[in-house]
């Protein structure tokens, strides 16, 4: 808790850079298989995201906390078990709260343990530094996964269905394009918000690109 | 005999793991962009993938029956001891196919291909035929996707795409136009 008080930028720094400039779907390219798989309504894109929050923000707590009786050989193993046991947890959780959810997410909930992108925090963030800052940026990457699966689930649910959290946006008269729903819709929509991105990041100017991507955690 | 047979078409064609159920995308991005460690890839993980069938059945029937919480932690903790075994056993038997693998045997456990066989094998109730049929056909799938985005990535590599589209984004684009041909396969059982 000490480097609350000594350095509060880097702090925010650390939240806000899963986020937005290292954001692990649209930067890093990590987590692909849930980020298609279950995004094709922005409800379940919600409900994943959340768990992966949950998931994220725990293992992360735990593992910067215990870090030091983690033996170096067998890490990656305790990791993985100790994110399992979060992944059992929320899949027991939504089950109870959310069944209907919980259903049409199917394998995708247990699948939480092999996203690399909590691994990847724990290896790359959580294992090195102190319990508060592991914290945050564990809440950053996990918002900024919220904020993919959100925007890709809510552009999927409009063009495919015509809907957004399940409430008709254009009427009657809106012909769905189904496909978007279905999984070649997943490939591309995410496809061109890549392209998006590359645009977005060509049309700046070079200057303010490259301190900002250097980080000394990637 | 049917029943089999048709477990296979679904997991190798109709449900490909990667192109319809979104599974083992990592190394379908990462490892994709050459022909013969697509190949290669694909054939560890489809022997990695009978392994874990086998042993999950072994768990589901005789060790889980009484603790079905612990499920997903057994089967991580069986699926990273077995590619650890793999890793060991295939470095005795056959050097030069360790050699050849490298680094990708032992990131086959964190492909959720693997992970996603086990538990849609339990959550749909294979026996030990079903789940071993099961196994290979989307071991094959896997592999069939795997080979045909390489195939279409070395082309692609000669081509003059735009400078924005270059890397990922035109490889997602390429994936979904290939997801969209596998979505003919959808008729071929009417079922």
């Amino acid at each position: 808790m000490l480097t609350q008080n000594s350095a509060p930028d880097n702090a925010y720094d650390e939240f806000i850079k899963g986020v937005w400039r290292e954001n692990p779907v649209f930067v890093q390219v990590l987590g692909m298989c849930p980020t298609l798989a279950v995004t094709n309504s922005a409800m379940n894109a919600l409900v994943m995201g959340l768990a992966t929050f949950f998931v994220l923000t725990g293992s992360s707590a735990l593992v910067s906390s215990v870090k030091d009786w983690i033996p170096k050989q067998v890490r990656i193993s305790c990791y993985v078990i100790i994110i399992a046991t979060f992944v059992t947890v929320i899949d027991y959780t939504l089950l109870a709260l959310v069944p209907k959810i919980h259903k049409e997410l199917g394998a995708f909930i247990p699948l939480i343990v092999v996203n690399c992108i909590i691994l990847g925090r724990q290896e790359a963030f959580a294992s090195k530094n102190t319990v508060y800052l592991s914290v945050l940026d564990a809440m950053g990457s996990s918002i900024g996964f919220l904020f993919a699966l959100l925007a890709l689930g809510g552009l999927r649910e409009i063009l495919g269905v015509g809907a957004l959290f399940g409430v008709n946006l254009f009427g009657e008269h809106y012909e769905p394009w189904v496909i978007m729903v279905l999984p070649p819709g997943g490939f591309l929509v995410l496809g061109l918000i890549l392209l998006f991105f590359n645009w977005f990041k060509a049309r700046k100017p070079e200057k303010s690109l490259n301190p900002a991507l250097e980080t000394p955690h990637g | 005999m049917d029943n089999l047979l048709w477990i296979f078409v679904s997991a190798f064609l109709v449900n490909n793991f990667v192109l319809a159920y979104f599974l083992g995308l990592c190394p379908f991005f990462g490892v994709s962009n050459k022909l013969d460690t697509a190949v290669r890839l694909g054939l560890a993980s489809t022997f990695v993938m009978l392994i874990t069938a086998l042993c999950s059945w072994l768990l589901n029937t005789y060790v889980l029956v009484n603790a079905p919480y612990l499920r997903l932690i057994s089967f991580i903790v069986v699926i990273a001891s077995t590619v650890q075994f793999v890793e060991m056993a295939i470095k005795k038997l056959s050097p030069v196919l360790f050699k050849a693998l490298g680094i990708f045997l032992p990131l086959i456990t964190t492909n959720c291909a693997i992970l996603g066989l086990a538990i849609f094998a339990t959550n749909r109730g294979y026996g030990l035929w079903e789940g071993l049929v099961f196994a290979l056909g989307a071991g094959a799938g896997f592999t069939l996707a795997l080979v045909l985005m390489a195939g279409i990535r070395e082309e692609m590599q000669y081509n003059d795409t735009p400078a924005l589209v270059k890397g990922t984004a035109i490889t997602l684009l390429a994936a979904g136009i290939l997801s969209l041909a596998f979505m003919g396969f959808a008729g071929l059982f009417s079922r």
